[in-house]
């Protein structure tokens, strides 16, 4: 193992405990370091609408910029003082998300193969998020503003790109007039925009995009923010004066950090260290990483064009064109280049059922590597194995708590690339062919390796997305449990219980009717 | 996921947290630049070094077409510019300022910062804007105060006289 593998294998491992452990009062759904992406863009909405209302107050003038500021702090504290607060806190706490979320695709493995696109995107948007950051703190005029104006251009001046030095704009009083204001904002106003643009190339070639957090995790985040607004109100330092080089200062060091670094080492540093850590997450995508899987294929004879996989594919790999050999119809078309081979595709073909009674069962849309003809096959064989008194069928998925380790006479254990892959009607074919119970087990809520096998899943089998289970299967029959790989004895547990249940609640009440494929064709 | 109790305390410490982290690194620890003692002196010059124009004979002059006739003839090429700059009698800077540009005509630029205690110092600074001639041709020499924080600057506008500080 590489040194890099490991250090990742080690992040990922480390960042799985403490998410789980925030699950725990959070719930998936509501865990901010699950949805680290939609708790970014929720902040820079925060962001966003506290700054069109401190630059509505804001007069672009040498003397009037600090003191419009100060008034909203001082005077108007309990509106435009808390905006201005969150307007710097919700900044603070975008940089804290955008770092994390930086990490954890790291550590997961997540920025190569067709995670390519996204994390290439992404790249680029920390420079946008910094150069406005940075920019947004001199717009406040004061000693910090001062300090930071001078120690960013001092380090531009380093590039050969200005003819002159920038930093003789922050010489003296005299040096700068009221158009550096109005250019100030300008930028400050432009580069946002271009972050938001940058975003939306980000997430373009993701489906089903959470562009906000829960409601209960908003509420949570501005909050929190507002508190914080109150108890430590963002107040300016004294007004700035070139004349005087600004002495103690209260930095920043979410945006401002690379002033001290630059104080301690060199701009020649500074700068070779940014090229080199930019450098490397572009190369990162390059560097040797695991084979990736076959993607999914599309079989033009079975595919009807019902665009169910369009609806569910990620990743949005997945377009319809016209169909081949059937006029009028169309067909689902793979983008191998965008496709996460998860499968999940194959589990919304309404093709994919193991009722049919074709020797080979062929489907529209099927993963190469763990077809559904080889999951009924597997699925047949199995039941014809289970012996006992409580026969329980367990599916699990391969990135969740892994269900080998459940494998006994009484029990069947059959793993997935992803539980998405799982078309429903595999379910009652279970049931069917003589389960007496079904345990379906994926990664835990919110933390889905393919980001919707585990919802989909659950609204598959509820009856809430097509292809539906169908009402007639016992609910009582079917357990679902989400549990990560670190969930190894949750999973036991809830298999014990599952059987108990079984056992005691008289479920052989309400028996499907049995199904046998080979014999019932023969009939 | 826990009790709705522990779960709402859970989440309480949590935010807690996030919040003290963010406020806590918003504005501390302090950062000070400079010591309480110190001022600065910032040497910033901008400048277009000078060229060696000669005077056209009239017989030159004569050959060029008439809207072409100017008297001087003067390279596109600037010269280098030499600088020094001397804190209480101590040499605290050499250098020569190239011209930019990729025809070497573009303005001769310098930044330097200096740290220095508060207090009266004397400074000098002399400057030869073409290495051609011998020596330097603008000097400023100068006993100065400075108050801690306070900050000098070094500049040069032919306008004002060359050399001076503000």
């Amino acid at each position: 193992m590489s040194l890099h593998a490991l250090l990742r294998n080690t992040t990922q491992t480390l960042l799985q405990r403490v998410e789980e452990a925030f699950d725990a009062p959070f719930g998936g759904a509501s865990n901010p370091l699950r949805h680290l992406g939609a708790l970014g863009l929720y902040l820079l909405w925060i962001v966003v609408g506290s700054g069109l209302y401190l630059y509505t107050v804001l007069d672009i003038s040498i003397d009037g910029v600090y003191a419009s500021i100060n008034y909203q702090s001082q005077e108007l504290w309990y509106f435009g003082g808390i905006l201005r607060s969150l307007h710097r806190y919700a900044s603070n706490a975008f940089v804290l998300v955008m770092m994390l979320h930086l990490l954890r695709e790291w550590a997961y493995g997540r920025y190569y193969g067709f995670r390519f696109y996204s994390w290439i995107t992404g790249v680029p948007l920390i420079w946008l998020v910094y150069a406005s950051g940075i920019g947004g703190y001199w717009i406040v005029w004061d000693q910090l503003a001062q300090f930071s104006a001078t120690a960013t251009t001092e380090l531009l001046d380093w590039l050969p790109i200005f003819s002159e030095p920038a930093a003789r704009n922050f010489l003296a009083p005299d040096s700068i007039n009221d158009r550096f204001f109005t250019m100030l904002v300008f930028i400050h106003i432009g580069i946002p925009l271009l972050l938001i643009l940058g975003l939306w190339a980000h997430v373009h070639r993701i489906s089903h995009v959470d562009y906000l957090p829960s409601r209960q995790l908003m509420l949570g985040t501005i909050g929190t923010l507002l508190l914080l607004a109150l108890i430590k109100p963002a107040l300016s330092d004294a007004a700035a004066n070139l004349a005087l080089s600004p002495t103690e200062l209260r930095l920043d060091w979410f945006f401002l950090f690379i002033h001290p670094l630059a104080d301690r080492t060199s701009p020649a540093i500074v700068w070779s260290l940014l090229i080199a850590a930019t450098a490397l997450l572009f190369v990162l995508p390059f560097l040797p990483h695991p084979k990736t899987e076959p993607v999914a294929v599309v079989d033009a004879d079975n595919c009807n064009g019902c665009s169910r996989c369009l609806a569910d594919c990620p990743y949005a790999a997945i377009s319809m064109e016209a169909h081949p050999k059937r006029p009028g119809y169309k067909i689902a078309i793979v983008d191998p280049d965008l496709c996460a081979s998860c499968g999940i595709c194959a589990g919304s073909c309404p093709s994919s059922t193991p009722f049919r009674r074709q020797e080979q069962l062929v489907t529209g849309i099927d993963m190469p590597q763990q077809s559904v003809d080889d999951l009924r096959l597997q699925l047949e064989a199995r039941l014809a194995q289970l012996s006992g008194r409580t026969k329980i069928v367990v599916i699990g998925c391969d990135h969740g708590a892994r269900a080998q380790a459940l494998a006994a006479p009484d029990t069947a254990v059959i793993s997935l690339i992803c539980t998405g892959i799982l078309p429903p009607s595999f379910v009652e074919y279970a049931l069917r062919g003589g389960a007496d119970g079904v345990l379906l087990t994926g990664c835990r809520s919110g933390g889905c390796e393919f980001r919707l096998g585990t919802r989909w899943t659950t609204e598959r089998l509820s009856g809430q997305r097509e292809p539906r289970l169908r009402s007639k299967v016992p609910p009582a029959r079917l357990q679902l449990v989400f549990a990560s790989a670190n969930d190894k004895q949750t999973l036991a547990d809830a298999l014990q219980e599952f059987r108990t249940r079984i056992e005691t609640q008289a479920l052989s009440a309400d028996p499907l009717q049995p199904y046998f494929r080979r014999t019932s064709h023969h009939a | 996921m826990l009790k709705p109790a522990a779960a709402i305390l859970g989440q309480v410490i949590l935010y807690g947290a996030f919040a003290a982290f963010v406020g806590y690194f918003a504005t501390s620890p302090k950062y000070q630049q400079i010591p309480d003692d110190v001022a600065l002196i910032k040497l910033s010059i901008s400048h277009l070094g000078d060229r060696e124009c000669r005077k056209r004979t009239p017989e030159e002059l004569q050959k060029m077409p008439p809207n072409m006739r100017a008297p001087m003839d003067c390279p596109r090429e600037r010269s280098d510019i030499n600088l020094e700059v001397d804190i209480d009698g101590q040499p605290a800077f050499r250098t020569v300022m190239h011209p930019t540009g990729l025809y070497k005509d573009g303005v001769s630029t310098v930044y330097k910062r200096f740290e220095v205690k508060a207090g009266t110092h004397q400074l000098a600074v002399r400057m030869n804007d073409n290495l051609i001639k011998p020596g330097f041709n603008f000097v400023k020499e100068a006993e100065i105060t400075l108050k801690p924080a306070q900050v000098m600057v070094i500049d040069f506008n032919p306008d004002k006289g060359g050399l001076f500080f503000k």
